[in-house]
């Protein structure tokens, strides 16, 4: 069998796949992040926290109203976004006009509270939610075992990266979205409604975050402190893809899932602070990140 | 990117009232306060506590003087905070050297990595600049957990006080108190200094108007760089210190929720006055200790501190005394 | 008026005889109450140490005892200053639980500079009664070593004698794996892998898949918290178990397998110090408990606090003073120990407590009969047996001879 650096091809093949199915994680997540900061100018730290909340919210349909994998998926993010709808209109929507500091001092201590509350609430040993039964059992490919569920979150991911990617870039609403971003005084001026713009923008960014918290529901660990690790790889995957870039985070997503996932096989360790030497690296060549401008 | 929301005219960080005349004179008045709260508390609060206090505040004007005068927000001062704690807590265990030693050795390599870092980061702006400061501390963080010297998550454990110049014995509270209320005055005095001396004044400039200070002839990067390097300095004086009083050194102070934790010390006391984050610091510890019977609910309110202080007193709870007064603190 | 008092007074002197020599005890509960191990220990050991103080009867026998309790949020220093602050302002005599071995080394310093009193049910460092070991600490429940003498040995005997670890990077993980791999071998199985995995950890597929490939009989979880519920909800949707490969859990209590259900952790074998379905007397015990704690069953860290109150509590009333820690856990050691939950025991001169160790599997969904029925017995580790041996912690305060 052929190796590379010691480790069979095979085996490799089962790491890169797998790396992409955290991959797709990460690019759903910072696709949320780069919307919000993008258009909004905040760097949103309650997105782990609203992550978490579509994971909660997904245990909570199941458990209280009997609503099971499938209605979650469409009604979780709608119950999350709708929060991040009022928190943006009550609190963010007072900031726009300052330093990105405040923005993100301010979502840290919302983080904080929400994780708070659910762990009053819920305790952290997490909550057990199913696979649904459609997605059960798995593949068994020649290099190795692929449960359907992991396949059909690299589906389900790459759908809503390019279907949002596709809304922002083709329709006349992604124009506005667009457009507003470069010069809100003068869309404003054409009559288009920048403040309601801004809220709905926020409402969808949170909504592909607890999306995100619904497909990782049955696979990890379902507790308040979901979200508090990986909001911090996933603001690095964002700041490496350039800030606010749509495609920028898609791509990278994916591909430091692909390159953590290479880590985890050669020096398991330092899989989690791989991604920061990344990032380090790749500020200091390209200031605005892989696929930003420079402003 | 260019931004929408928040305009070009985005209000900086900090705004530091400008100083008249008085000011020398009302800040006099402010140290000797101090002074004597720093000796009269002792005997009203905890000794322990206090020390606890010290070293955070002193932690937190090191962070404030990078972020309030040169304009620069680090989000991994934890880095050169917690480092310096296990180079201090290591050399006075293992090396057996005397605590003063100890604490200087600790200091000297958080200014070494602050060095380090500082080249690095200095080179980016805004958000970058935090984003790199941020990426580097988690490297450290690993560097922490894998190094043999740091003892991994149990840290390095049972440091002793020592004898100060192996002479002065620092088992009792109170003498070791006198010694931490002694550097963090030091260090409080050495802050104010470099605010108010040239320096400071070209570093002021530089955070209002890089541009213009360079067209002006003034080499902002090295500027920069010398605050990075005094702040982390300071941080570190921090961390090593509190090795010796707590007797050990952990993750916890090298953690990125240890940045965080100083951001927040800093904006509840006030981003850009001199004494902010020394009351900032007092606030949040004394919530810590007194609120830990409450568990979760401590972090609840932590974060509601947060959103009320950005919401409604951004400029901190000195800030908004200072404004009240109508001099700057 | 007088006459009221006077009667009122002789009433009590009938009634609440020994009030007149109350000794005062004043214990804190410090643990985790916001974090990964709030769960295994949290409200729920403070509710264990009040129910201890009731069925001792303290009242009764004269002593005045009155519990606080405080987060250590897992940190060190919080944990050492809160420590530091009860003892030396608060008057408290012993500290129990402490969760986290990092916090646990300090509370062992701190209290023994102060010399007062420190019950550990909560942390799994055998440090504790090994090179750290102290004159004022008992190390109740469990230690990694007798985890993974439970585990490791137990498996082996079972016919799992290849060995893979998923150990979690940090000194803990490290420990026990090491702890571990030496009873595997010594009972002649072998370790045919590791791999070391950031802590903590969302996603285990990676490592679980590398642990697939080495063909090891038994998968090694040396981790905790949160990385061990990832890794076996994880393992489960790969198939491992399916696959022929067992799963062994080195550090899981009854909280977690609840939180991720028999369904999803069947099969999986651990080893605890306790479980509420033990006997007539742990059901008895872990029903009121469940009245008190929101429905939940003990864990054994909080049932270590529970027996650990009581022979803190024996001790005290024996020498009607709790100010002298080193003396009261001199006590504690010279005192057999006796409870409902550990049965009989002792306290070792390093400070360890022994008694039997259970190695348990998690049931099959089908054999579970409630959302707490999880355990079935596989075999009991007998208290001589389950952990380290008194002469090979390098505990000083053991006389070498």
């Amino acid at each position: 069998m052929p190796t590379i650096l010691g480790v069979p091809m095979q085996a490799l093949f089962g790491q890169l796949l797998l790396g992409l199915i955290n991959g797709s994680f990460y690019a759903i997540l910072s696709l949320g992040l780069a919307i919000i900061f993008g258009l909004l100018n905040i760097i949103n730290f309650t997105h782990g926290a609203q992550y978490m909340m579509g994971a909660f919210v997904a245990w909570m349909l199941l458990n209280y109203a009997g609503l099971g994998y499938w209605w979650a998926l469409i009604l979780a993010p709608i119950v999350v976004g709708l929060f991040g709808v009022i928190l943006e209109r009550l609190l963010i929507s007072r900031l726009y006009k300052l330093d990105h500091l405040y923005g993100l001092l301010l979502t840290f201590g919302l983080a904080l509270i929400i994780q708070g509350l659910f762990r009053n609430e819920y305790g952290v040993s997490g909550l057990p939610y199913a696979i649904p039964s459609e997605l059960s059992g798995g593949q068994r490919l020649p290099f190795m075992f692929l449960p359907n569920y992991r396949g059909w979150v690299v589906v389900a991911s790459l759908v809503v990266c390019l279907a949002t990617w596709l809304v922002i870039e083709k329709t006349k609403l992604g124009a506005y979205l667009r457009a507003a971003t470069e010069n809100p005084t003068l869309v404003q001026a054409f009559g288009v409604n920048v403040p309601l713009l801004l809220t709905l923008t926020y409402g969808f960014g949170v909504a592909l975050a607890a999306f995100a918290g619904v497909l990782a529901a049955p696979v990890y660990s379902v507790n308040p402190n979901m979200g508090a690790d990986i909001i911090i790889v996933v603001f690095a995957v964002v700041v490496i893809g350039g800030m606010g870039s749509i495609l920028g985070s898609i791509i990278t997503g994916f591909t430091l899932g692909l390159i953590e996932g290479l880590t985890k096989v050669f020096y398991p360790e330092a899989s989690s602070t791989v991604i920061f030497v990344i990032m380090v690296l790749v500020l200091l060549v390209k200031p605005a990140g892989l696929f930003g401008r420079t402003a | 990117m260019s931004s929408a929301a928040a305009s070009t005219d985005a209000s900086p960080i900090a705004t530091a009232l400008p100083e008249g005349k008085d000011a020398k004179a009302f800040h006099r008045l402010v140290f000797v306060i101090i002074a004597a709260l720093l000796v009269v508390l002792p005997f009203i609060l905890y000794p322990v506590f206090l020390m606890k206090v010290l070293c955070f505040a002193l932690f937190a004007l090191a962070f404030n003087l990078l972020l309030g005068y040169g304009g620069l927000l680090s989000f991994g001062h934890a880095a050169y905070f917690g480092m310096a704690s296990y180079v201090s807590a290591y050399a006075a265990k293992v090396w057996g050297l005397t605590p003063e030693l100890a604490i200087i050795a600790g200091t000297l390599v958080a200014a070494l990595l602050g060095l380090v870092f500082g080249a690095l980061a200095i080179r980016r702006q805004g958000i970058y600049f935090s984003m790199i400061t941020l990426a580097l501390a988690q490297m450290v963080f690993f560097f922490s957990l894998q190094a043999k010297f740091t003892g991994g998550e149990d840290g390095i454990q049972a440091v002793p006080r020592g004898h100060l110049f192996g002479v002065i014995s620092l088992a009792d509270d109170r003498v070791l108190y006198a010694l931490v209320a002694l550097i963090f005055f030091a260090g409080l005095l050495l802050i104010y200094r470099i605010i108010h001396s040239p320096f400071g004044q070209v570093l002021k400039a530089i955070r209002d108007n890089e541009p213009r200070a360079i067209s002006l002839g003034y080499r902002a990067n090295q500027y920069k760089l010398a605050v990075f390097v005094l702040s982390t300095t300071l941080a570190g004086l921090a961390g090593a210190t509190k090795a010796i009083v707590f007797q050990l050194a952990s993750l916890t102070d090298v953690h990125w929720s240890m940045s965080g934790e100083v951001v927040l010390m800093t904006l509840v006391g006030g981003m850009g006055t001199v004494f902010g984050p020394i009351l900032g610091s007092f606030v949040i510890i004394a919530m810590e200790n007194y609120l830990a019977q409450f568990g979760a609910w401590v972090t609840i309110i932590q974060g509601v501190v947060f959103v009320v202080c950005v919401l409604l007193f951004r400029e901190g709870i000195l800030g908004l005394v200072a404004r009240t007064l109508k001099r700057p603190l | 008026m007088l006459k009221r008092l006077l009667l009122a007074s002789a009433l009590c002197a009938t009634a609440c005889v020994p009030a007149l020599a109350q000794t005062p005890v004043k214990i804190g509960v410090l643990n985790d109450r916001s974090g990964v191990y709030a769960d295994i220990s949290g409200e729920g050991s403070v509710a264990a140490a009040r129910m201890a103080v009731e069925d001792f009867k303290a009242a009764e026998k004269g002593l005045k005892v009155e519990i606080v309790a405080a987060d250590h949020q897992n940190k060190p220093d919080v944990g050492a200053s809160i420590a530091r602050q009860w003892y030396d302002r608060d008057g408290v005599d012993a500290i129990f639980d402490v969760p986290t071995s990092s916090v646990a080394l300090a509370i062992n310093q701190v209290t023994r500079e102060k010399n007062k009193a420190f019950i550990n049910s909560g942390a799994g460092t055998a440090d504790l009664t090994g090179p750290q070991c102290s004159p004022n600490t008992v190390h109740w429940t469990y230690d990694t070593v007798a985890l993974g003498n439970g585990t490791g040995g137990a498996m082996v005997k079972r016919g799992g004698t290849t060995w893979f670890f998923l150990t979690a990077d940090y000194a803990f993980g490290q420990a026990l794996q090491r702890d571990t791999t030496e009873v595997v071998t010594r009972n002649g199985g072998k370790v045919i892998g590791a791999v070391k995995t950031p802590f903590p950890t969302a996603d285990f597929s990676s490592f679980l898949l590398q642990a697939q490939g080495s063909g090891a009989k038994v998968i090694g979880l040396a981790n905790a918290g949160g990385d061990t519920i990832n890794a076996i909800k994880q393992a489960a949707e790969f198939g491992i178990t399916e696959g022929g490969q067992a799963i062994a859990g080195l550090l899981i209590f009854s909280s977690d397998i609840h939180a991720l259900t028999p369904k999803v952790a069947q099969g999986l074998v651990l080893t605890e110090p306790f479980y509420w379905d033990l006997n007539d007397a742990t059901r008895t015990f872990s029903d009121r408990f469940a009245k008190q704690a929101g429905g939940k069953k003990p864990t054994a860290v909080q049932a270590g606090v529970y027996a650990g109150v009581i022979h803190y509590l024996k001790a005290v009333e024996a020498l009607k003073s709790a100010s002298d820690g080193s003396k009261v856990v001199a006590k504690m050691k010279e005192l057999p120990t006796d409870d409902a939950l550990f049965g009989k025991g002792t306290i070792r001169a390093d400070g360890r407590k022994i008694h039997d160790m259970y190695l348990f599997e998690v049931k099959k969904p089908a054999e579970s009969k409630g959302p707490w029925d999880l355990y079935k017995t596989l075999a009991t580790i007998p208290g001589a047996e389950a952990f380290r041996p008194l002469n090979q912690g390098n505990c000083p305060l053991v006389s070498k001879s």
